[in-house]
């Protein structure tokens, strides 16, 4: 079998026909409360059809395509939205075990974890990224998480590279997309144009060749992954945003920054940024009893650094200011995720531009601190 | 792919980190109003817990939480676990109403330790306020039992009244050992308080160490640290011979839950001893 394969819009249902067989739980983008979401499919009928959107600095919209347009039969011509796989592979709210009263004292009980192997269907490039910099986080330190790390090696990734750029994605200044390289264990590119619709498929593992072997495809021609590569080139040509490539030493250099003030002034300290994006990893552990205090339970769910308990100790919490929150999470993103985990913490999804309530625009947040420079950095670290 | 973390009592891979072993307590001594300390056991065997000077256990107790305690025992004797406890909310007033028999969970020993080795041949000043003189306590332990191998020992001690010292009959018989220097002050006392009144820093004009040949370990308040640490470098004790311990929100002990991260450091992990040259100067910035 070559390594890129062509299949029809209708082999979609074979494919996601072949994931069930293996035994997967697709899951994939569909249409919910006007905004494109990560749930099961059952169908491929079930992927939104015809969907543009449009995002910006707190501000995002689903609209149907014109009818007259080939837009009308696209199938992922929109960004990501406000989930990511993040809710699979690391669940917003988890038990970790259970404590039962005995004569002596108490038993643990392990807690089990019964997650279906999941097919991701639909992963952009920035979300394979945020699942490698997850992995980091999860797997490869010195301790493992051990419900990640099995629901992780159980998932088939089918992902999707990006043809048409969301209006705050700046995935290719970080160098995560629009294309994905590898992560994946099959890769579709959507053909779309008024007379042709069709899928791309890379091959990324043994078991994605194996899956194909399931569905109806023939070898792409040179010039069908021709037209490929160059709508992923315009996806990358139409995004309006940029890091600046230094934003590691810059935000390292400026904790005092005034800026942090302004930007203070504009932040509600919601945590909305946290909560979407798809690397952030903060969690808080919440033990409860029964009523009768025979029973209790440990629960671990998705924090966020803008709280003003996450950094509680008797006497109060370390960061008190907004400012000092803000800091703290872009800091952490661009800047000291690297010492701590080899890697930035941002993939340039854009979903913390989009899902701000006030806008708030990272890039434009390490651009501004960047301008008006003046700190020396921290030298002796 | 991955590997057990030096002192890790179990294989993370295998053992789920997160699920504490049962510890049934031995002992509880009251020290002070509100400070009691704890002498725990394993209930379920298993291999004999080590833990280096510094280091810390996740106590839980059933139903109400979990927090970091530091371990506040002879490092020499881990059986059983011992660690002092300052009542200051739910979880610690919980434990303090625990008694002999009763059960906890626990999780650990987690963290980076003292430099009992690399201060070898060295003078060492030990510097504690307050309830910060338990998690030093088991490195004095391991000074005293090789006191040959280290110069000058100085102990300075600071708590807020004489009736807040910690672990005071212990400080009386070090205090009584020529090979110690054992220094003690409080902020403020009644007439019938015979020693000093003042803050602790003040008696690192003491000396009876040599500055440049010092390793110094301070545990307390982080503010009684940053003056520690500025009279100490005036004094020439350079910062890469300075320990801190410091304190932060825990909820992992693994790097897993983000709470204790104090620039790019997981307190957690990365600490909560430090080397100080390795966090001058994020020691500065407020709220970071
Ligand atoms: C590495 C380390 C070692 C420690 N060693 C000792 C010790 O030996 N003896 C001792 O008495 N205390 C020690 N502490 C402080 C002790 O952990 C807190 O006093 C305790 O967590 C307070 O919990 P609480 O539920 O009683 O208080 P509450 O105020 O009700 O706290 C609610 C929650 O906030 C968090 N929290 C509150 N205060 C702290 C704090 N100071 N540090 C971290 N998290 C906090 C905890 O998650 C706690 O469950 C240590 C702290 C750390 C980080
Ligand atoms: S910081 Fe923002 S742009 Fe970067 S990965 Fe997170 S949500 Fe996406
Ligand atoms: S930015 Fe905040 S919530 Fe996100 S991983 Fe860092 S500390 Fe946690
Ligand atoms: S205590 Fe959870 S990351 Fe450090």
């Amino acid at each position: 079998m070559p390594d890129t394969l062509l299949i029809s819009t209708e082999a979609l249902q074979g494919l996601l026909d072949a994931l069930i067989a293996k035994g997967y739980q697709p899951v994939g983008p569909r249409l919910e409360r006007g905004a494109i979401v990560y749930e099961t499919l059952s169908a491929a009928s079930d992927l939104p059809r015809g969907y543009l959107d449009e995002q910006g600095g707190g501000h995002y919209r689903l609209s149907k395509a014109d009818p007259s347009s080939p837009e009308t039969a696209g199938i992922f011509r929109y960004a990501v939205g406000p989930q990511s796989w993040k809710g699979f592979l690391f669940p917003s709210r988890q038990s970790l075990w259970r404590a039962r009263r005995t004569e002596t004292g108490f038993a643990f009980e392990p807690e089990t974890d019964d997650a279906p192997a999941y097919a991701f269907l639909g992963a952009r490039p920035c979300e394979l990224a945020a699942m490698r910099i997850q992995d980091r986080v999860f797997q490869e330190g010195p301790y493992v998480d051990r419900g990640y790390a099995e629901r992780r090696a159980r998932a088939f990734v089918v992902a999707v590279n990006c043809t048409r750029a969301g209006g705050t994605c700046f995935c290719a200044s970080m160098g995560t997309g629009p294309r994905a390289e590898d992560g994946f264990d099959l890769c579709l590119t959507e053909l779309l144009d008024a007379d042709d619709h069709a899928f791309l498929v890379e091959i990324g593992s043994a078991s994605g060749r194996a899956l194909m072997e399931l569905v109806r495809h023939r070898t792409a021609t040179p010039e069908e992954i021709e037209r490929g590569r160059r709508a992923i080139t315009d996806a990358a040509e139409q995004m309006g945003r940029r890091m600046p490539p230094d934003a590691a030493a810059i935000l390292a250099s400026n904790p005092e920054h005034p800026r942090w003030d302004q930007v203070a002034q504009r932040c509600l300290s919601c945590a909305n940024c946290t909560l979407v994006c798809p690397t952030c990893f903060c969690s808080r552990v919440e033990d409860t009893t029964s009523l009768d205090g025979v029973e209790a339970a440990r629960h671990r769910q998705w924090d966020s650094c803008f709280t003003l308990d996450f950094s509680y100790i008797h006497g109060g919490p370390v960061r008190r200011e907004t400012a000092a929150r803000y800091r703290h999470w872009i800091t952490h993103k661009l800047s000291t995720w690297h010492a701590q985990f080899g890697t930035s913490g941002c993939t340039g999804c854009g979903r913390c531009i989009t899902w701000c309530p006030v806008g708030i625009d990272i890039t434009e947040e390490v651009a501004a601190i960047q301008a008006t420079e003046r700190a020396e950095p921290l030298g002796d670290e | 792919m991955t590997q057990a973390a030096p002192g890790l009592a179990w294989n993370p891979m295998i053992a789920d980190a997160m699920l504490p072993a049962r510890y049934r307590v031995d002992a509880i001594r009251r020290e002070l109003t509100g400070v009691f300390t704890l002498a725990l056991v394993p209930v379920d065997g298993g291999d004999a817990l080590t833990f280096a000077p510094g280091q810390y256990n996740m106590l839980y107790q059933f139903g109400v939480g979990e927090v970091p305690i530091s371990l506040s025992g002879d490092p020499a004797c881990p059986r059983p676990l011992v660690h002092t406890i300052r009542a200051v909310g739910t979880v610690t007033n919980a434990l303090q109403h625990l008694a002999s028999g009763h059960m906890v969970g626990l999780r650990g020993p987690f963290g980076t330790h003292w430099p009992a080795e690399a201060a070898q041949g060295a003078d060492l000043v030990i510097m504690a306020g307050g309830i910060g003189l338990a998690p030093l306590r088991p490195l004095i332990y391991q000074v005293l039992a090789n006191r040959k191998r280290y110069g000058a020992v100085c102990i300075f001690y600071g708590a807020r009244t004489p009736d807040e010292i910690l672990y005071r009959d212990e400080l009386e018989q070090w205090r009584s050992r020529f090979d110690l220097t054992v220094e003690v002050t409080v902020d403020r006392a009644g007439p019938d308080w015979l020693g000093r009144v003042g803050v602790v820093t003040r008696l690192l004009a003491a000396k009876g160490f040599s500055p440049p040949d010092t390793i110094a370990c301070l545990c307390g308040p982080e503010i009684m640290m940053r003056y520690a640490v500025l009279a100490l470098r005036d004094q020439g004790v350079g910062p890469e011979r300075i320990y801190v311990s410091l304190e932060r929100n825990m909820q992992c002990g693994l790097g897993f839950c983000g709470h204790c991260q104090f620039g790019a450091s997981f307190v957690c992990r990365d600490g909560p001893v430090f080397r100080f040259d390795g966090i001058a100067k994020r020691f500065d910035i407020r709220e970071i």
